[in-house]
C-alpha cells in the first residue's frame, strides 16, 4: 500500500508513472535509479508491502553529507512535479508465490491515484531471441490497447520495433503464438492486467545478459528518453551520453570491496 | 543460459531472482487440493505470538498488554549474548511470551520445549520501570535493534582483510532524533532479513528506531564480539540502563565457556 512521506497523499491526477520490473540484469531497476538521480526527484512515499524481500540503506542518491542519512527502504516512490513524472523503484526481489498479490496491489494504487498511464521498464533474455531479432535493435516496446489509442502516432515516429510473439511453448512446433517475455519479471503479468483493466500502460524493454548492466541501463534510458524528452535529446555523438544522466553514489563498489595489497 | 567448464549448457541463475515462469505455470494447474495444501502449509508458517508458561496465544499485541517506551531487539547469537549478559541482567526481567514459529528450514519441529540455547523469539519486560503510557505507546516507543553481519558484507574501497573488525555501524530512521554512538553505515551497503523489516515498518510509519550492526568476522558466539556492542550502553536512550558492568563481562565469560563445551565436537 502506498504511505506519504508527509501528512496527506499527494496529488497524481494526471501524472506518468516510471517503474522497473525486476528483470533480468536488473536494467529497469538501475534505469529507474538513473532517472531518479539525474531529475533529482523527491521522495513523497513508501509502497509498503510484504511482497518483496525487505531491505533498508541510507540514502542511495546522497550528494554530499548533508542528505546522505536519509533511511530508503525497498519500494520508494518519487515525483517531480514539473514534469508531472512520479517514479516507483524497487530495490528487492518477490517473496515466492506473492508476485502475483504485489501486481493486483500496485495497479490498484495506479486506478486510485488517478495516474493517466504506466510506463514500465523492464529487459528479456537475449539467448532467447530468434534469428530476426537477433540482427535487428535490441530494444522493443509494448503498449496496451488504451494506451495505443493515445500514443500510437508518436510511437510511429519514432520507428520502433514492436515486441513479436513467439511460440507459447518453444520446444513445440506446432503450439499457439503469443507474446513472452522470458526473463522479464512481472511485465506480461503487469501487460496482461492492465490489458483486461484498461489501464494505459507501455512496457520498454532490452534484450540483455546478465554481467555489467549499466551500458544496458544506460541504453534503456536514452530508449525512453526519445519518447518522453525528460532531458535534453541526443545529439549525434553517441560518446555524450553516458556523462547526460547522473550515476547515484549507490553505484560505487558494484563488484566488491577493494583488493587485498597482498594479492599482488 | 551458461557454458560450464565440463562443456555442458546449464540455465545459470538469474540475480533479478525471475524463475517465476514456473511459478506462473505452477498457478495455471493449481487443483482444488494444491490450493488447500499451499493454503494449510502457510497457516503452519504463521507467526504466532503465545504466552510461554501456559503456551496459550496472546489475545491482544504484545505492546497493548506491555506499553513501553524501550524496545530493544536482539538478533543472532552474539546480540542476545550482549543483551542478555548486559542489560538483561541488570534489574528484574519478566518473560512475557514468546514467538512461535516454522518454516522449512526448521531442523526442531517440537517448539514447545525450548531450551535457552534453541529459543527463536523470547519477550522480556523490566519489572522495576513502571508503565508510562497506556494508550498509545506506538507515539512515543523507541526502537533499538541488534544484530551481527560478516566483515566480508561490508563494502568499501580498501579490502575488508584491513578492516578492523570487529566494528559498529548504525542506521536510524527519520524520526530517531538522538545520535548514535558510532558512525552511519555508509552507501553502497544495505541491509536485509528480520533487521531490515522492522527498520522498514519504523520508517514508513514515523517510529524512532535504530539498528547497530555488528560486523565481524566470527559468527559463532565469541567475546571480542560481544564486548564490541559496549558503546552503545552509553547512548542517551540506553543510558542507565546497565548497572554493573564488570559483573555483566563475567556473566558474558560464563556463558563463552558453557557454550564453548556444548560445542565441542567430541562429545
Amino acid at each position: 500500500m502506498f504511505v506519504p512521506c508527509g501528512e496527506s497523499a499527494p496529488d497524481l491526477a494526471g501524472f506518468t508513472l516510471l517503474m522497473p520490473a525486476v528483470s533480468v540484469g536488473n536494467v529497469g531497476q538501475l534505469a529507474m535509479d538513473l532517472i531518479i538521480s539525474t531529475l533529482n526527484m523527491s521522495k513523497i512515499g513508501y509502497f509498503y508491502t510484504d511482497c518483496l524481500v525487505p531491505m533498508v540503506g541510507n540514502n542511495p542518491y546522497a550528494t554530499a553529507e548533508g542528505n546522505s542519512t536519509e533511511l530508503s527502504i525497498n519500494a520508494e516512490v518519487y515525483s517531480l512535479p514539473s514534469r508531472k513524472l512520479v517514479a516507483l523503484q524497487l530495490r528487492s526481489i518477490f517473496i515466492k508465490y506473492k508476485s502475483k498479490p504485489f501486481c493486483e496491489k500496485l495497479l490498484s494504487w495506479v486506478k486510485s491515484s488517478g495516474c493517466a498511464r504506466v510506463i514500465v521498464l523492464s529487459s528479456s533474455h537475449s539467448y532467447q531471441r530468434n534469428d530476426l531479432q537477433l540482427r535487428s535493435t535490441p530494444f522493443r516496446y509494448l503498449l496496451t490497447p488504451s494506451m495505443q489509442k493515445s500514443v500510437q502516432n508518436k510511437i510511429k515516429s519514432l520507428n520502433w520495433e514492436e515486441m513479436e510473439e513467439s511460440r507459447c511453448i518453444p520446444e513445440i512446433d506446432d503450439s499457439e503464438f503469443c507474446i513472452r517475455i522470458p526473463g522479464g519479471g512481472i511485465t506480461k503479468t503487469l501487460y496482461d492486467e492492465s490489458c483486461s483493466k484498461e489501464i494505459q500502460m507501455a512496457v520498454l524493454l532490452k534484450f540483455v545478459s546478465e554481467g555489467d548492466n549499466i551500458p544496458d541501463a544506460l541504453g534503456l534510458v536514452e530508449y525512453l528518453n526519445e519518447w518522453l524528452q525528460i532531458i535534453k535529446p541526443l545529439s549525434d555523438d553517441p560518446t555524450v551520453s553516458a556523462s547526460r544522466w547522473k550515476i547515484p553514489s549507490s553505484w560505487r563498489l558494484l563488484f566488491g570491496s577493494g583488493l587485498p595489497p597482498a594479492l599482488f | 543460459m551458461a557454458a560450464t567448464f565440463f562443456g555442458e549448457v546449464v540455465k545459470a541463475p538469474c540475480r533479478a531472482g525471475t524463475e517465476d515462469e514456473e511459478e506462473e505455470e505452477e498457478g495455471r494447474r493449481e487443483t482444488p487440493e494444491d490450493r488447500e495444501v499451499r493454503q494449510q502449509l502457510a497457516r503452519k508458517r504463521e507467526v504466532r505470538l503465545l504466552r510461554r508458561q501456559t503456551k496459550t496465544s496472546l489475545e491482544v499485541s504484545l505492546l497493548e498488554k506491555y506499553p513501553c517506551s524501550k524496545f530493544i531487539i536482539a538478533i543472532g547469537n552474539n546480540a542476545v549474548a550482549f543483551l542478555s549478559s548486559f542489560v538483561m541482567n541488570s534489574g528484574v526481567w519478566e518473560e512475557v511470551g514468546c514467538a512461535k514459529l516454522w518454516n522449512e528450514w526448521c531442523r526442531t519441529t517440537d517448539t514447545t520445549h525450548l531450551s535457552s540455547t534453541e529459543a527463536f523469539c523470547v519477550f522480556y519486560h523490566l519489572k522495576s520501570n513502571p508503565l508510562v503510557f497506556g494508550s498509545c505507546p506506538r507515539k512515543n516507543m523507541q526502537i533499538t535493534i541488534l544484530t551481527c553481519r560478516h566483515v566480508t558484507d561490508y563494502k568499501t574501497s580498501e579490502s575488508t582483510g584491513s578492516l578492523p573488525s570487529p566494528f559498529l555501524r548504525a542506521l536510524k530512521t527519520q524520526n530517531f532524533k538522538d545520535s548514535a554512538c558510532c558512525p552511519l553505515l555508509e552507501q553502497p551497503n544495505i541491509v536485509h532479513d528480520l533487521p531490515a523489516a522492522v527498520l522498514s515498518y519504523c520508517q514508513v510509519w514515523k517510529i524512532p528506531a535504530i539498528l547497530y550492526l555488528c560486523y565481524t568476522d566470527v559468527m559463532k558466539l565469541d567475546l571480542i564480539t560481544v564486548e564490541a556492542f559496549k558503546p552503545i550502553l552509553s547512548t542517551r536512550s540506553l543510558k542507565g540502563l546497565v548497572k554493573n558492568i564488570p559483573q555483566s563481562t563475567e556473566i558474558l565469560k560464563k556463558l563463552m565457556t558453557t557454550n564453548e563445551i556444548q560445542s565441542n565436537i567430541y562429545t
